[in-house]
């Protein structure tokens, strides 16, 4: 790649036959094209990066402090890492709910609700199950019941949108709403352990029936299960059919419903997948964190996912690292606040100015020459 | 050193005298610190300006970073989640921190419990009295302070500012410590005032600005000329009363800014007694206590600075309620009836910190207002 020539492609074709180069051409045709989705973004973080230095040295703070406490506090030593880790594993799930339907054209942002909701659900389901059924048992079902509840409520954003036409991103932020007034309500009422007085929970589902650590880390379950879950959706969308058929449908979905796609059943599905990734982090937050259910899971990490999606491009397997940097930013927040005496909103500071240039370099996708193929150069 | 250390405790003592009145208790100031560094970690639930809760555990840390040998980190806006564990053990891995200061209701179970548990050479105390000697780590423990002598001597004064003999309250839930906050204003205000009143409006929740604000004007609506509070963040209710030109007595923290013509005076917490307590204890190589509570006669609360709005009368009648509460006069004199049924709910005189009072679920005859 770096011995073609940038600007005059056209006489480098002339001197090598294409037959002779196909094999290795091909692939280098392709690892342009990709590099572009690489290379823009982490120009993007860079210039973000710029921009944070310049809003840092203007209230008289050194940068280079800020990126030495970053990595000590979020990436540095083991403790911070699995800090990091730890602190991913809910936005990888809630940016899961929000990738999944812009595959096939939907602005959903409902992860909160069904977070809050799935995780309400499985603590609400261990209350009678604890003692009587084994932690295994309750705990797989608690897991596919935030699961369902999740998936509901997502899912019927979805089908509002394919059956009356209300728009998913209003209908699911709303609806987030209600979810987390239906699960204070409950805490609140019929479902509250008495023997809290002032901050209303659920039953606590007790030491036994806690989702326990990855071995030999601090992290728990919902980060292998969130990294598994992003493999599996990816070639969900990627590889089968269904993916096929849900990425025609968010490309035009009128040509899919030409094509004879189910196209309604396709969006309620997206949707129902979406929200069945966030109920599962809920069921996370409750049965390897809180250990019940109570107002603190509305903490917003539904809204986070809503910008790890987003920068991840909506591509699974871009959302792990994403969420990584994201959640180990978050994780060294402490220590900058502790060590710089800045402000918490510092650290918004600086993921407001990556969210905004790297949605501003979206327009720079295809401006780059160097990014096409000889071919494709010639061409234009 | 320590003749630096008694100087600005004097200082400090004396800024609190200006309200309290009371005369330095040398052997309670006697506290030597140790050269050897001890690192104190804080966690906040908000920001650390919010004119309430908070600010008032930032304002006592402030004065806690002078204390030679003591180093603080803080870190605010921490939800809680496990975003609090992880903040807790950052500062015990990164900092070194000995003693960590969680301030937020939420934080003890599970996020205190199990670190104590997994840190057991580190010290854990929180702002409430949720320790439990049974169950809870020894490491562990809980400090609190009871608001409602400083609510009390509110009343006191407000009783004697009052025109209308009414006073406002915004209410953020009717939970035990609320209810006696409230009841306090009213005996205290009696006490000066026999026919003044206190009309309570619930609001439902720690932090709702908006409603607080429509109760606020509700309150002044229906003829309340002084207002007061418990809510996390005071600032809403405070401004609305001084817009719409009555008195109000404020709560947690000074908002004297916020109300430069209106303020009486107001019930705050003095966690730095706790705080200094437990740093001189650790430099000495002493346990530290695992369950601190207490009000005016420990030091642990106290009234804002009077306002402009303070009358001469009111503030002699606040500074002897101060002295009172100091030699632990009791607040809640029996038989006392409630509003609702006109029984008698407190049968007999109760000391200040007695344990029955903690169990209040009722509000006593001249509040207008139901928990319901």
């Amino acid at each position: 790649m770096s011995n073609t020539p940038v600007a005059t492609g056209a006489p480098r074709e002339l001197i090598d036959p294409l037959t002779t180069r196909a094999a290795h051409s091909d692939f280098a045709v392709r690892l342009r094209a990709n590099s572009e989705y690489v290379v823009i973004p982490l120009l993007a973080l860079i210039i973000a990066a710029g921009l944070f230095a310049v809003f840092l040295m203007a209230i008289g703070k050194s940068p280079v402090d800020f990126v030495s406490y970053v990595w000590r506090g979020g990436f540095g030593t083991a403790f911070s890492f699995q800090n990091t880790l730890q602190r991913s594993a809910p936005l990888i799930l809630t940016a899961l709910a929000v990738a999944i339907p812009a595959r096939i054209g939907l602005i959903m942002i409902g992860g909160e609700g069904a977070l809050v909701l799935g995780g309400f659900a499985a603590g609400a389901l261990a209350i009678p199950m604890i003692g009587h059924a084994p932690p295994m048992v309750a705990l797989v079902l608690m897991a596919l019941f935030a699961m369902i509840v999740g998936g509901f409520w997502v899912g019927f954003s979805g089908f509002l949108r394919y059956a009356r036409g209300v728009n998913e991103t209003i209908s699911s932020l709303l609806l987030t709403y209600i979810g987390i007034a239906i699960m204070n309500f409950f805490v609140e009422g019929a479902l509250r352990d008495l023997s809290n007085p002032n901050k209303p929970s659920t039953m606590p589902i007790g030491d036994a029936y806690m989702v326990g650590k990855i071995p030999g880390t601090q992290v728990h379950w919902g980060f292998a299960f969130g990294l598994a879950l992003c493999v599996a959706l990816y070639f969900l969308m990627a590889r089968t059919t269904f993916g096929f058929a849900a990425r025609v449908t968010g490309g035009n979905s009128r040509a899919a419903l030409a094509q004879g796609l189910p196209v309604g059943r396709l969006i309620v599905a997206c949707s129902a997948i979406a929200g069945a990734c966030a109920g599962l982090a809920g069921f996370f937050e409750v049965a390897a964190i809180q250990g019940r259910a109570n107002a603190s899971l509305a903490a917003g990490y539904g809204f986070t996912g809503i910008l790890v999606s987003f920068l991840a491009r909506h591509n699974p397997l871009v959302i792990p690292p994403v969420a990584i940097l994201l959640g180990g930013l978050v994780a060294s927040g402490g220590l900058i606040q502790r060590r710089m005496e800045l402000p918490d909103a510092t650290v918004l500071v600086l993921q407001g100015f990556i969210f905004v240039v790297l949605l501003t370099s979206e327009t720079l996708y295809g401006r780059f020459a160097i990014f096409r193929s000889t071919k494709e150069r010639d061409r234009t | 050193m320590s003749v630096t250390e008694f100087s600005r405790r004097g200082l400090l003592k004396t800024a609190a005298l200006g309200v309290a009145g009371a005369t330095l208790n040398l052997g309670a100031v006697k506290r030597t610190f140790a050269a050897a560094d001890l690192t104190v970690g804080i966690v906040y639930v908000g920001a650390r300006d919010d004119f309430g809760w908070n600010q008032a555990h930032a304002v006592a840390i402030k004065s806690l970073k002078e204390v030679p040998g003591v180093k603080v980190v803080e870190e605010e806006n921490v939800p809680e989640t496990d975003a609090v564990s992880k903040s807790m053990e950052s500062m015990i891995n990164l900092d070194g921190a000995g003693l960590i200061l969680a301030t937020s209701f939420g934080y003890y179970t599970p996020f205190v419990v199990d670190l104590a548990k997994k840190y057991p050479d580190v010290q854990f105390r929180h702002a409430a009295p949720l320790w439990s000697q049974d169950k809870d780590p020894k490491n562990a423990g809980s400090y609190f302070g009871y608001l409602n002598q400083a609510h009390y001597v509110d009343g006191v004064a407000a009783g004697l500012c009052t025109k209308k003999n009414k006073i406002g309250f915004v209410a953020a839930k009717p939970i035990a410590s609320v209810l006696s906050n409230i009841n306090s204003v009213l005996l205290g205000a009696r006490s000066t005032n026999p026919n003044a009143t206190v009309q309570v409006i619930f609001t439902g929740d720690w932090s709702m600005p908006v409603r607080e604000a429509e109760a606020a004007n509700a309150l002044v609506d229906a003829g309340c000329d002084v207002i007061t509070c418990h809510v996390d963040g005071p600032k809403v209710v405070i401004e609305t009363a001084e817009k719409r030109g009555v008195m109000s007595c404020g709560h947690n923290a000074s908002q004297v800014p916020l109300a430069p013509k209106g303020f009486i005076t107001g019930a705050e917490y003095k966690w730095i007694t706790i705080y200094k307590g437990y740093a001189s204890d650790l430099a000495e190589g002493k346990s530290l206590p695992n369950f601190l509570t207490g009000g005016y006669e420990v030091d642990f609360v106290q009234n804002t600075p009077f306002g402009a709005a303070a009358t001469e009368p009111a503030q002699k009648a606040a500074l002897a309620a101060i002295e009172g509460l100091k030699a632990k006069k009791p607040i809640y004199v029996g038989p006392l009836k409630d509003n609702k049924t006109g029984k008698v709910v407190i049968d007999k005189t109760y000391g200040n910190l007695d344990p029955f009072l903690d169990k209040m679920d009722y509000l006593l005859e001249g509040v207008v207002g139901s928990t319901t």
